[in-house]
């Protein structure tokens, strides 16, 4: 039996250990060796007496955690009502949440500027654009999902009559959350924050777009000295730091998560109850202020035309141009600056997104396993090392597979396959951090039930373990594929042929040149790629529902 | 030699057979000394045919470009269909990245041929030995001003200009549109013109260039006074036309952008116009110079040569215009007729020695944030 036990530990461990190794420490590794052998060990050194440089590190930390303080503070109310309330409509705002995830950041940043521009916000002594605000307000909106997702997913696997038999006992609605609710809660809420925290960390195109040319992070100096510089060793410097700040903070944030789990019994679902009108109203304006005004101006400006008449054309400053739908009619003809259709590109973007989702479920799924039942020191290796692929770099990863994969028989780097590869790295965290809690929260004496009667261990978890886990998994997947479909920043690194050009990288090029046909058409592709994703993560999550077993007893 | 890749690319059969067939053709190629050399006609656009005695060229050639590259369908078939070479195009993200990419991996390089490297990032790429040497034939055709490198590592094979733009309307009587960098500077101008950050935007970069080849030292100065004039800063092209111009809903009629800009305002009007709502300032413009370059340990060297002597053939040039929005290097190269009604080609463009741009860019970009950011 418990040799029977170490080989599924061991086939458990292999495949994300494997797949990590490969894909991303091996090529980590290898540019920060080569940066480093290049000068870049003496301006690390140096580093710390610049400036510049704790300017720019205290920024990038600040903003992180204020990002992160506020989306939760922000999503909270959110993932109580997913949770716990019933009402119409109630797993599509689960799916339209995810959206912002695939929202490239380019296209989210003009929505901002031109939100903050009709609010009256633009100029003034409310001024938002170019300030550290608006890249918080851009933070918020695009990880409110994450705090909504993976802490309303364990919160409606927690038992409700213990807030109940709170209740019934004289504890006010807020003290019963404080007491009941928030202890097992909490490693929900850490590992979700934790993700926030590294996306907020290594921001790149927020920060560049929304927070005006003074404001930098370490994400947007690594890209700055690597690429517009040429300068290998101080980007590499800066790398090692952002990597350094990463591990120290998964490490945190892992050993909370692993404090606080306190271990529950999976109850029997019962219909939760019907909202109340006010706390749904007032949950759903704030949602809809979040995620709605930006969604609205994208969906705005993708139906309607630019000023008419170009020079000449009547008095400047009406800016109407009327109602169209022509940009989304546009979508399935070739621009001649696209070597695909922007559907065309949609389409490679979802079968990317499917192979993505797919290596994530298999590999932040079986690390899930491992960090819950390995070994400790395993368990912990793997713990901190999944996360680490969310907080470095894209242009370490992207570059770092350029010199690493190069030779046979890891010769991958102008395969095509790379880029979903590329694209699991970030969602096989997101698996693994929604599994893992409601792993650990399943009722050991379940397994122990379940163990004096017969069962072996690989029964075990077939039985009991994956059928409760698969709910976690199925959210998991949706957010990989959501990641896989947005994703810029390691796929613009890859060498890709023409026709497997991705959605974000056409938008990003449909916005290359002046024109409103082009704009218009780039406006409909991001609302198009927001509707896959709410429609795709709708599907996923149903299968996820649908192999949900009450693991009662 | 076909670089082996693992995985399922071998296992399709058109793969295999194609690299059964070119193990084949080498040996062929192998054995049969003298006779493998063989005359290759090359014409070029104007020049007389030339004959070039090589080694059989064989392929697929790897061409890898920026994102930005992209010709119309059939161009580069055109190339397989003259020379029974297939050529594989492969994109590595925008310029800067494409070189540094091909820096980091020098010696083993992604592809053959690589297009796009311009005379921002040339001496860059020179330094680090991306390229071997090819002069090619078509080179005749071309004028004296872009052939840069006299080593023939690369070849010009187009260009274009990063000119001021203005929204033409909001000029008139009242404000004459500005005419020069000079006029920027001037009060009468304050807080009407944004420009990109030269860190972080291409267009930025080239747009300091020309400050610093119209002012020379004084380049410094001019900066404070657009500093003071109240010019607007952004990361990038697209935030500066899209965010703060005019013609993405701004409010500012005066941007950093393209001498192709106007035509692309007509080609892609939403509803259509017949002629440009923009200008461009032809003083103030920078000359950008795209070169093509066979990299360093390329296994197809000959069928590598051959596809750069096509990127100056008139095939691929007069496809170039209304694809990429630039200048065919070619001079007998015909120009689409949409493309030319609405585009100024500046006569006398800023240049810059592309080993002065290496040499100091970063010390200049630094200079540029302390005065323009701090």
């Amino acid at each position: 039996m418990a040799v029977l036990r170490r080989v599924t530990a061991v086939g458990c461990a292999v495949v994300p250990a494997a797949f990590l190794g490969v894909f991303f420490l091996y090529p980590v590794g290898s540019i920060l060796v080569r940066g480093l052998g290049a000068d870049g060990l003496a301006r690390l050194v140096e580093l710390p007496g610049r400036s510049s440089f704790r300017s720019v590190a205290w920024f990038t930390l600040w903003q992180a955690v204020a990002s992160m303080v506020l989306t939760v503070v922000m999503a909270l109310p959110g993932a109580h009502l997913l949770a716990r309330r019933r009402f119409r409509g109630r797993s599509l705002l689960r799916a339209a949440a995810t959206v912002p995830f695939v929202l490239p950041t380019v296209v989210v940043g003009g929505a901002f500027l031109a939100l903050f521009e009709r609010l009256g916000l633009a100029d003034g002594p409310l001024r938002l654009t170019r300030t550290a605000w608006a890249i918080l307000a851009a933070h918020v909106f695009f990880n409110v999902a994450v705090v909504l997702r993976t802490v309303g997913t364990f919160w409606e696997s927690l038992d409700p009559r213990a807030v109940e038999q709170a209740r019934v006992l004289g504890a006010s609605p807020v003290q019963a959350f404080r007491w009941v609710t928030w202890p097992h809660l909490w490693p929900a809420v850490a590992a979700a924050s934790s993700i926030v925290f590294l996306f907020c960390f290594t921001s790149f195109g927020v920060v560049l777009v929304l927070g005006g040319p003074t404001r930098a992070t370490l994400e947007t100096e690594v890209w700055r000295h690597a690429v517009f510089r040429g300068d290998l060793a101080s980007a590499t410097a800066l790398a090692v730091v952002q990597l350094a700040a990463v591990v120290a903070m998964v490490v945190v944030t892992n050993r909370l998560q692993r404090r606080r789990a306190v271990a529950q019994r999976v109850v029997r679902r019962m219909p939760p109850p019907r909202a109340s009108r006010r706390l749904l109203a007032g949950n759903l304006a704030l949602l809809g202020v979040v995620l709605g005004l930006p969604i609205g101006v994208l969906v705005e400006r993708s139906l309607t035309r630019g000023p008419s008449g170009g020079r000449g054309g009547g008095q400047w400053g009406d800016r109407w141009g009327g109602w169209t739908l022509d940009h989304y009619g546009a979508l399935a003809d070739r621009v001649n600056l696209l070597p695909v259709s922007a559907l065309g590109a949609l389409r490679n973007s979802l079968v990317f997104a499917v192979v993505a989702a797919g290596l994530a479920v298999v590999v932040g799924g079986l690390a899930s396993v491992v960090v819950v039942h390995g070994r400790r020191t395993v368990a912990r290796a793997f713990d901190l090392g999944m996360m680490l692929p969310l907080g470095a770099s894209a242009v370490t990863v992207g570059f770092g597979m350029l010199i690493a994969l190069d030779e046979p028989p890891l010769d991958f780097r102008s395969s095509r396959w790379l880029v979903p590869v590329a694209h699991a790295l970030i969602g096989a965290p997101f698996v693994m951090r929604i599994v893992v809690p409601t792993l650990r929260g399943i009722d050991v004496r379940l397994r122990e039930a379940a163990a004096t009667l017969g069962a072996t261990p690989a029964w075990v978890r077939r039985e009991i373990d994956l059928p409760i886990a698969a709910r976690a998994l199925a959210v998991g997947a949706g957010f990989s594929f959501a990641v896989s479909l947005g994703e810029f920043g390691a796929t613009s690194f890859l060498p890709r042929h023409p026709d497997q050009l991705t959605a974000p990288l056409a938008l990003f090029r449909l916005l290359s040149q002046p024109g409103h046909a082009l704009r218009g058409q780039a406006m409909a592709l991001a609302v198009v790629l927001m509707l896959a994703t709410a429609l795709s993560v709708l599907v996923i999550e149903g299968w996820g529902r649908r192999g949900t077993v009450r693991g009662d007893l | 030699m076909l670089r082996f890749r693992s995985g399922p690319f071998l296992r399709r059969p058109v793969v295999r057979n194609l690299v059964v067939l070119t193990m084949l053709a080498l040996g062929a190629t192998a054995c049969g000394g003298d006779a493998a050399t063989t005359a290759v006609p090359i014409s070029s656009g104007g020049a007389p045919a030339t004959e070039v005695v090589t080694a059989a060229p064989s392929g697929p050639v790897t061409l890898i470009t920026h994102d930005s590259f992209w010709v119309s369908e059939g161009t580069l078939a055109a190339f397989t269909e003259a020379t029974g070479i297939e050529v594989v195009h492969q994109m590595a993200g925008d310029t800067g990245q494409m070189v540094s990419s091909a820096i980091l991996t020098v010696g083993n390089p992604l592809g053959d041929v690589m297009f796009g490297v311009d005379n921002t990032f040339l001496q860059r790429a020179l330094d680090a030995g991306l390229f071997e040497a090819h002069e090619s034939p078509a080179l005749a055709g071309v004028t004296d001003e872009l052939r840069l490198d006299p080593q023939h590592r690369v070849t010009p094979i187009d260009f274009g200009d990063v000119c001021v733009n203005y929204w033409i309307d909001r000029f008139g009587d009242d404000l004459a549109a500005p005419t020069s960098l000079a006029d920027l500077a001037d009060p009468a101008y304050a807080d009407l013109l944004v420009v990109q950050n030269p860190e972080t935007s291409s267009p930025g970069l080239a747009f300091l260039l020309a400050t610093i080849a119209e002012y020379g030292d004084g380049w410094e100065d001019y900066w404070a006074a657009l500093r003071d004039n109240g010019v607007v800063v952004t990361a990038g092209w697209e935030d500066a036309y899209y965010g703060e111009f005019v013609s993405g809903g701004g409010d500012r009629p005066i941007v950093v952008s393209y001498a192709s800009s106007p035509p692309a305002e007509v080609i892609y009007a939403d509803p259509p116009v017949d002629i440009p709502p923009t200008g461009v300032i032809t003083s103030t413009c920078f000359r950008q110079i795209e070169f093509a370059g066979i990299l360093a340990g390329t296994e197809h060297r000959a069928a590598a040569e051959l596809l750069v002597d096509f990127l100056l053939s008139p095939t691929f040039q007069e496809d170039v215009p209304l694809n990429m929005f630039v200048f065919p290097a070619l001079a007998t190269a015909q120009l689409p007729q949409s493309f030319m009604d609405f585009v100024e080609l500046a006569d006398d463009p800023h240049v810059l020695d592309p080993a002065d741009i290496e040499a100091h860019r970063n010390d200049w970009t630094e200079r540029w944030t302390e005065i323009v950011l701090r």
